[in-house]
């Protein structure tokens, strides 16, 4: 059936069965395939996006309930502390093979979002969702710490 | 648009105005060749395109084709190095592709087919790409000098300017097009290396892949979509063998979007308009398996059969003095058996490809690591000459070996599934974390035996005897197969850098009907557990320190010995421990070329479970083209081989594979990394590689650590939860 979701700031209408994931929707119907699928069981991380600004494993919620809630792709990432993640990420190479790190970088995002200067311990809380199977997490760590720092000016 | 326009479009697109073709890893290198150039134009739209691996635009852009696959391990970057450095090139203006599949441009000169292996990447491209490099840079320098009218040898290059002291300068762009009307030099003379602004040059090469992977615009297999094309999930058997007895698709093609279902030689094979509809179709498919032709036996069975062999005797894989009557009349026999469980690579994405096709031709995309394979088994499918065939390589998201298949099977389902489905049909396979993980081609399951005994505070014998299966045989690769020793089952183990009077591995190879396949440093995934685990066990019996004693034994072993060193001295090694709570321990392999010493600080963490705290590592690749690059494939090699050791098995109960997904096959997490710090030994030997060479040495590292803290080191992986 017809199912209208708001992601990125438009109105979208895709006509797919109610139990379909919102990853696929977001991949197949929207073609926003920055967004990742790596386990289908929120498992991973790597399908992490953004509803109404809170983080969330889009492999596992079914487009029928998305409802009204606005959502959010690496594609429409704005503001400073996504300036200052991604900025962080590219300045201490972190991406290896690159394929989780759409949803790394959503985390870590959200992270800061939530807490201005996060200690390891916090970090290993917001991050431990996302894996990495290149086992990028030292730089992981340390971009999130630059980027905190940054956005301390 | 079917294939055939594809292919049309895609050669008009890369005729471009003036492009020159040199194949440079030819025996007739240096002149125009022609003949490739009718395959394929690497030049693209560019002004000049001074050989297969250069494109220089009007825009001032240099890009590198390469022709390696990009998987994480850094090959964009290193290669583009290479060429910037002999090119005199700004950074800046660097960007990398991947080259098309071309046996006669693209072989790895290591292999003779195009592929990406054995951590060969920089190896093979050191000179190669420097000369591609250096011959486009006299082609502009010359190019440059006939516009100025002055002698080529007056001009300079510099960070992509090119000056002459009558104040004349101008970018590579401007003189691309002169250039690309000029004859390519013959010779071509190389930088010194104290002359090198790039290579090894910490900070002056980030890497180029990082902003397309830090914003999601990065492109892989899994994000291809074009207008009509199908999403297809194959049903496999549930035991390796299995076969379609028979299926019932009634339900299957009543679910919304699924267009068709097909037979093919892997499985049942549900197309559909998307990922969703494909997964339901083939959830409401219904199939009947042959297995009368299955592999029924799991890893319990396995590793009972295999400790009984290690008792008998094997084929020997190497063997000096006389061990076995060494160990007849010691006072005291030391052994450890050490069993190796199945492991899947389990890369971020798993296997996909796309591909679409007439009779006229054949596009396919994929994240292939053994192009020239794939090449021709996707031709040979479809039955379409392998010239009208092209295969794009795209970035793969994580390999670990699992992209380089002998047996090609990735592409051989994909061209059966495009095939099945007829012509302008294009077609995205895609499979899901559960068909990774219980589709087999996982690194071996194996036994090590160990014995050996000590005298006086010396190690006098030592002898291994290795159980496992060879996934060389009866693969193309059969031909390294040499006096019934496979080399990749025994390499680190049937040679040692110890000295030890007397010594003897041997091979026992057990055919399985389980796909197995190389998977990050191979053999060394276990021989370095097992050796560098009993050498400690021997060392610490003798009663001497693990560094010191090691040292003692590595005469002939300079450069690994210098690594230890090294090492030692970036820990502040001052022996075992342990100190609070903390012991450390060590870890030296060999692999690939390259040497890699790791010292773990390990300490008993929550619910027992070991924790490893820091990682020091030093190692020596011979001259350090990307320095960055070396530090990060050793942190992720050392993540990815902890994780492994800690966690990751695939166990087969009575044929089947028992962990589907990530929350049974645990992968290594954010909490459990270790801080790491890395030290690269200064070297001018040529470069090897870094993909593999981190992973080996931390499995005994801090299985050698936990010795010191009263545990056994473990003689069973995984540390944690293994279930046989």
């Amino acid at each position: 059936m017809a199912h209208t979701i708001t992601v990125n700031g438009s109105r979208h209408s895709v006509d797919v069965d109610d139990d379909t994931p919102l990853l696929w929707v977001l991949r197949d119907n929207l073609q926003l395939t920055g967004t990742k699928f790596g386990c289908g069981v929120a498992q991973c991380g790597a399908c992490t996006v953004y509803m109404d600004g809170q983080p969330l494993r889009s492999c596992s919620l079914p487009v029928s309930a998305v409802g009204e809630a606005k959502i959010t792709t690496i594609e429409a990432l704005a503001g400073k502390e996504a300036e200052a993640v991604q900025a962080a990420w590219v300045k201490h190479d972190v991406p290896q093979c690159g394929y989780c790190q759409s949803g790394q970088v959503m985390s870590a995002i959200a992270l800061l979002k939530e807490i201005r200067k996060p200690t390891d311990r916090d970090i290993d809380l917001a991050m431990n969702g996302n894996l990495c199977r290149c086992a990028t997490y030292v730089r992981i760590r340390a971009a999130i710490h630059d980027a905190a720092r940054t956005l301390e000016g | 648009m079917t294939a055939h326009d594809i292919n049309l479009s895609r050669r008009n697109l890369l005729k471009g105005a003036g492009a020159l073709v040199i194949g440079m890893s030819l025996p007739q290198a240096g002149r125009a060749q022609s003949g490739a150039a009718q395959v394929f134009k690497p030049g693209g739209d560019a002004a000049f395109a001074p050989n297969a691996f250069i494109r220089i635009a009007a825009d001032d852009t240099v890009t590198v084709l390469v022709k390696h696959i990009e998987f994480g391990q850094g090959p964009f970057t290193g290669l583009a190095t290479l060429v910037a450095e002999e090119l005199d090139a700004d950074w800046g203006q660097m960007r990398a592709e991947h080259a098309v599949a071309d046996a006669k441009l693209y072989a790895n000169l290591l292999f003779g087919i195009q592929g990406t292996g054995g951590s060969t990447a920089i190896a093979n491209s050191y000179e190669q790409m420097r000369k591609a490099g250096a011959t486009a840079r006299a082609m502009l320098v010359q190019a440059a000098a006939e516009a100025w009218k002055v002698p080529a040898a007056e001009i300079s290059v510099e960070k992509g300017v090119l000056k002459h002291a009558s104040g004349k300068q101008g970018r590579f762009g401007e003189f691309a097009e002169a250039a690309s009307k000029l004859q390519a030099p013959v010779e071509v003379k190389l930088k010194d290396p104290a002359q090198f602004k790039l290579i090894g040059k910490d900070g002056a090469t980030p890497r180029l892949d990082s902003r397309g992977k830090s914003t999601g615009k990065a492109q892989f297999t899994i994000d291809i979509h074009t207008p009509d094309m199908l999403t297809v999930v194959v049903a496999r058997p549930p035991r390796f063998g299995g076969k379609v007895a028979s299926f019932d698709a009634s339900a299957a093609k009543k679910v919304k979007g699924v267009v068709d279902v097909k037979q093919i030689p892997s499985g049942v094979a549900v197309y559909a308009t998307g990922t969703w509809p494909a997964l339901k179709g083939r959830e409401a498919l219904k199939v009947t398996w042959d297995e009368s032709g299955a592999e029924k036996r799991g890893s319990r069975e396995l590793f009972a059969e295999y400790r009984k062999l290690a008792r008998t005797e094997g084929t020997v894989a190497g063997k000096h003095g006389d061990a076995e009557a060494v160990l007849v009349k010691a006072e005291k026999v030391i052994e450890s058996e050490y069993a190796f469980p199945y492991l899947a690579h389990a890369p971020m994405e798993p296997l996909d490809g796309y591909l679409e096709w007439n009779a006229q031709g054949a596009l396919a995309r994929l994240g292939s690591q053994l192009q020239t394979v794939d090449h021709m088994t996707i031709a040979k499918i479809l039955d379409l000459g392998p010239e009208k065939v092209t295969v794009e390589t795209m970035l793969g998201g994580g390999s670990f070996g699992r992209r380089a298949q002998p047996s090609s099977e990735l592409a051989a389902e994909l061209a059966e599934v495009a095939k099945a489905i007829g012509p302008n049909r294009p077609v995205k396979l895609v499979r899901t974390r559960e068909d990774d993980l219980s589709g087999g081609y996982y690194r071996p399951l194996f036994l090590h035996r160990m014995r050996g005994a000590v005298k006086d505070g010396k190690i006098t014998a030592w002898s291994a005897s290795i159980v496992g299966q060879s996934f060389l045989k009866g693969s193309p690769f059969e031909a390294l197969i040499k006096d019934g020793i496979d080399p990749v089952m025994v390499e680190g183990a049937n040679e040692l850098p110890y000295e030890i009077a007397d010594f003897r591995c041997e091979l026992h190879t057990v055919p399985v009907g389980v796909p197995t396949l190389w998977w990050r440093s191979v053999g060394h995934t276990h021989t370095g557990y097992a050796v560098e685990c009993f050498i400690d066990q021997l060392l610490q019996a003798a009663g001497q320190d693990p560094v010191a004693g090691r040292l003692a034994l590595m005469g002939k072993h300079q450069r690994l010995a210098n690594v230890l060193k090294a090492a030692a001295d970036l820990a502040k090694w001052n022996g075992p421990g342990p100190v609070n709570g903390r012991a450390r321990g060590v870890g030296v392999v060999e692999s690939f070329g390259s040497y890699v010493v790791q010292i773990a600080e390990v300490s008993i963490g929550e619910g027992g479970e070991p924790k490893v705290h820091k990682v020091w590592c030093a190692i020596d690749c011979g001259v350090a083209v990307n320095p960055d690059v070396i530090r990060a494939q050793i942190e992720g090699g050392i993540g990815f081989g902890l994780g492994h050791i800690l966690y990751g098995e695939l166990t087969l109960d009575q044929g089947k594979p028992v962990q589907s997904n990530f929350d049974s096959y645990r992968s290594l997490r954010i909490n459990e990394m270790p801080e790491v710090e890395v030290r690269i030994v200064p070297s001018t030997e040529k470069p090897t590689g870094v993909g593999e060479p981190g992973v080996p040495p931390i499995g005994p590292a801090v299985a050698n650590a936990l010795a010191r803290l009263g545990r056994e080191r473990p003689l069973s992986l995984p540390m944690v939860g293994g279930t046989v």
